[in-house]
Order: C-alpha cells, then structure tokens, then sequence
C-alpha cells in the first residue's frame, strides 16, 4: 500500500474515533436549557419526556469500545500500513500462484508473522499427519481389515466421491456402481489408486453415421445378445458383422478391455441402461464417462485410503461389516 | 443555542445528511483504498477473461439467482479450505463485475468448482439434483436445456467489460454471437461452472 492510501487510512480512522470520543463528552452536557429532572414539554397521549442523561452503563459502553478500538487497532493490521505489535495476518493474500502461496507460508514462517490460516493448517497437520502417513504405509489389502482406516475412507467418499457415486457408492445411470466388483478400468488396489489420481476419460463414439438407423437396430440386438438377453436373432446375426467396428475397444468377444474402459457387454451390468433403447441412444449418440482426478484435490495419502474404502466394497470383509454395524 | 440537538431530531432532512457523511467517512476508509491497491488490481497469473459461452452461463448464474444459495468464496479457514481447495485470493476477482461471491451458504461454495465434477454429471444434477444426489434441496433448471442462446447482445456483453479493463481483443468481440448462437442455456451454465476456481494454479 502506498504510503499515501497508509496516511489516508490512519488519519480517518483515529480521527472517527476520536470523533466519537468528542461527541460522547458534547452529549454528556445538558444544552437543551431545561433542567435536569425537569419536563421537556414533549407529551404524547399523556407520557411525557423528562430531561435525563445518558444512562451510565451506556456512557461507560461507548468508552470501552472507544479503549476497545485502539488497543485492536496497536495490535492488529488496520491502520494502513501498520502490521500490529503481534504481526498477525489472516492468510497470504496477494499470492498470485498456488507456488507463491507455498513460498508465503515459508516466508511467513521465516520471518515470525502469525498467519492464523498457516498455524491451523499446521497444528492440524502436527495432528493427523502421522495417522495418515501410517495408514500409507500400510498396504491396501491390510486396510481393508482395519475399521478405523475405512472409517475414514468412507468419509473422504462421502466429501468428494458420493456426488456421482451415491452415498452407498452403488453409482446410478452413467456413474459406476463400486460395489459390484465389475471394474471398467481395472479393480486391483492399484488400479483403483490410478483411476483417483489421474482421473478417467471415456470416450464411446457415436455409430448413428456409419452404422445408420437399421445398422444401430441390428448392433444393438447382437449387443444384448452377448448377455444372454433374448433377441431378434436375425437381426442379431447381422448385427455380428458390423461388431468388427465394436471389437476395436470392446474386443472380438465383447468382453471389454480395461485399459482403455471399454466395458465388458457380456455380464448385462450396463452403466447407461440396459433396455434397448438405452443402448440404441448410447450407439446413436455415443457417450462420455468422465472421472475427474483427485490428485491434487485429496493428495496420495488421502486418496490411499479412499482406494481401500473403495476396494473393501466388492471385497466384503468382516471390518466392512463392523464398519457398517457401528454406523 | 437553545438545544442544539433538537434541530437535527426535528429536521429528517439535515439528519438524514449527516447520517450519509458520517457512513461515507468509513467508506473513505474502507472502500475508497482498495480500488488502487495493487492486490486488488493484479489478476493472478493463470486468470482468464470468460469466453463467449461462459460470459452468457454467468449471466444465467446471476439470472437464476444461483448466488443466492452458492457463495463462491473460500474462507482461509482449514475447514473450507480442506473441503474446496485454496482459498479464495482477491487476485481471481479483478476480472469480476460485479464479483458473485455471494454470502448465503445453503449449498456449497462453487468458488472451485470447475473441474470438480464431469459436464454429463452437471447437465443431470441441473435438470433435477434428486437424481444424483437425493439428499439435495436444490431445485432443478429443466427449462436450461430447452432455452436457447441467439447471442444478440454476447458482443456488447464482452464491449462493457472490456471498458472495465477485461483484455478482451476486437476478435473475441466479432466472434461472440457466432460462438453462443443455438447453443443451450444449460451448455453456456456448464462451460461457466466448469471455469470457476481454475485460474490459480
């Protein structure tokens, strides 16, 4: 701040208050020429005003708050450039950079300024730090024995994951079911970890074009077909020959192929429905299942324990259970 | 004088004078400083003006009262910032006019929520927000997907704020209406949503 705006700022600050100080001691004198205890010849329906002082708790009121301005004002930023005798600050504003907002923390460490955000962040971290380094220690198979860890786990899932997956993490239509154990980009520990710290794009191209109207008729009966499901089998059949196009991603045998996302068709768990008409719109229109990443969000320490809350879903174990009962 | 005090309770006019130069006196001292302090007045090195499409989205915000349940204001406090990510800076804001940080926290804090959730998942949870997440009191904007944009005033939108400093360029400007036009209100809301919160980086 300029030492301009400084000046600026400190002037019409103690000057209001010393404003207030003067027109407190200018009330307390009586000049309305009536005196004290006397009628003031205001009178309304038969109540009258009487000439009294200000109440003494009230005067006394405004002389603490006038004694309460400037000691805050000695201690704390207000008056322009003035830091305060106990160089407290908020938080680093200013910062332009999430890199300038860590250089500030340090800075502000360096040089003894109280920022209140900083100390709470790192009075927390003095706490909970060591409890999640020690769950990331620990392997995601271990985890998932362990009550306390998927308490937390299922937390963090709540905060930043039941949004789309629901708070049963059971997904609905275009958002997977995670407790199912059909895995679109894998279901290892590992997997499930890279799919939180990169995040996920699917990409299911829409056919209306290449394939046309009749063509999505006869891919879609071959489709349902792959699960069992009763179709046209004529049209299934022809429907055959144009899945060398589906193969591509969803493999020859329609299975699916995790590295890409592509979903297996043959187990009827249908991530945008099953009906016919689900899976014409999903051929027509194609489709875009997006997994936003959680790295920089949650951090890999945080995301370790979401994975194992993740995984213990399908993996029911007895700690899932203890977890669920104690709910 | 003969109680001076009487005159200014008898007169509302002179009362009411002296009332707005006693609030204008903070307001010198508040106000009137930050509109050339450098924190102010710097955009943070990742900002962005709106383009086209998000500059209509945010008026639909601003339209549909959306800063009337949404803050978009990270407190530096652990507790939000643990929940939305860095808070808030002044930096991200000077673009903003006027800013939509909103006070009433009904819902969450959309400060930062671009990137957060998935363009498919915002179109679902606009139309009806029970269908995502069932515990939401939040009302749905079916009428967004059907409502389109013609882009007749996007120019003149982007014209205004490039005369409040935002460095938008003569093409930005031509391309403006070309950009929005038949797009659904619900796509412009989205793109808008999808930007908040990026440019600290």
């Amino acid at each position: 701040m300029s030492s301009f705006w400084s000046i600026w700022i400190t002037v019409i600050t103690l000057g209001s208050i010393l404003g207030c100080f003067i027109f407190l001691r200018w009330c307390l004198s009586n000049k309305t020429g009536v005196q004290e205890g006397d009628d003031m010849h205001h009178e309304f329906d038969g109540i009258i005003e009487i000439n009294n002082q200000l109440p003494r708790w009230w005067t006394y009121l405004f002389y603490i708050c006038i004694a309460w301005a400037l000691i805050y004002l000695l201690l704390y930023p207000g008056l322009g450039n003035f830091k305060g005798l106990w160089n407290w600050q908020s938080s680093n504003q200013g910062i332009l950079s999430l890199a300038e907002s860590k250089a500030a923390v340090e800075k502000a460490k360096e040089e003894g300024v109280i920022s209140q955000y900083d100390r709470e962040v790192a009075q927390a971290n003095e706490v909970f730090a060591p409890i999640f380094d020690s769950y990331y220690a620990k392997s995601i198979e271990e985890l998932i024995q362990d009550p306390a860890a998927l308490k937390i786990g299922q937390r963090l899932f709540s905060q930043n994951c039941s949004q789309c997956h629901g708070s049963d993490a059971r997904g609905q239509r275009g958002f997977p079911n995670l407790t199912d154990n059909d895995w679109l980009y894998g279901g290892t520990p590992d997997k499930i970890v890279e799919t939180l710290i990169k995040g996920r794009n699917a990409m299911m191209p829409a056919w209306l074009d290449s394939f046309g109207a009749d063509g999505i008729e006869e891919v879609v009966a071959y489709a349902l077909s792959l699960s069992g499901r009763k179709v046209d089998e004529s049209l299934a059949d022809k429907g055959k020959d144009r899945f060398v196009a589906c193969a591509a991603c969803h493999g020859a045998d329609g299975k699916g192929n995790q590295m890409i996302g592509a979903p297996n068709l043959t187990d009827n768990i249908w991530l945008y429905g099953g009906r016919e008409e689900n899976v014409t719109e999903t051929l027509n229109y194609g489709r875009n299942g997006v997994m936003p990443s959680f790295k920089d969000r949650l951090g890999e320490k945080k995301i370790h324990l979401v994975a194992a809350y993740v995984y213990s879903l399908s993996h029911n174990t007895a700690a899932q259970d203890a977890m669920v009962s104690k709910n | 004088m003969k109680n001076a005090h009487e005159i200014i309770e008898k007169n509302v006019g002179l009362f009411t004078i002296l009332v707005l130069i006693a609030i204008s006196i903070g307001g010198m001292a508040q106000i009137t400083p930050l509109m050339f302090q450098q924190q102010t007045m710097t955009p943070v090195d990742g900002l962005k003006p709106y383009t086209a499409l998000q500059m209509e989205g945010r008026d639909i915000y601003i339209r549909e009262g959306c800063v009337g349940c949404h803050s978009q204001m990270i407190r530096p406090f652990r507790s939000e910032t643990e929940r939305y990510g860095h808070y808030s800076v002044a930096g991200e804001s000077v673009w903003e006019h006027p800013f939509l940080w909103g006070s009433k926290r009904t819902g969450p804090d959309l400060a930062r929520v671009g990137g957060r959730y998935s363009d498919e998942w915002h179109r679902v949870h606009l139309m009806n927000p029970r269908n995502v997440v069932p515990e939401s009191n939040m009302p749905g904007f079916p009428w967004l997907a059907e409502n389109t944009l013609d882009g007749k005033l996007t120019a003149k939108k982007l014209e205004v704020f490039r005369d409040f400093g935002v460095p938008y360029n003569d093409e930005d400007i031509a391309g403006a209406e070309e950009a929005v036009k038949g797009k659904t209100e619900m796509v412009a809301l989205i793109a808008y949503l999808q930007s908040l919160g990026t440019a600290l980086k």
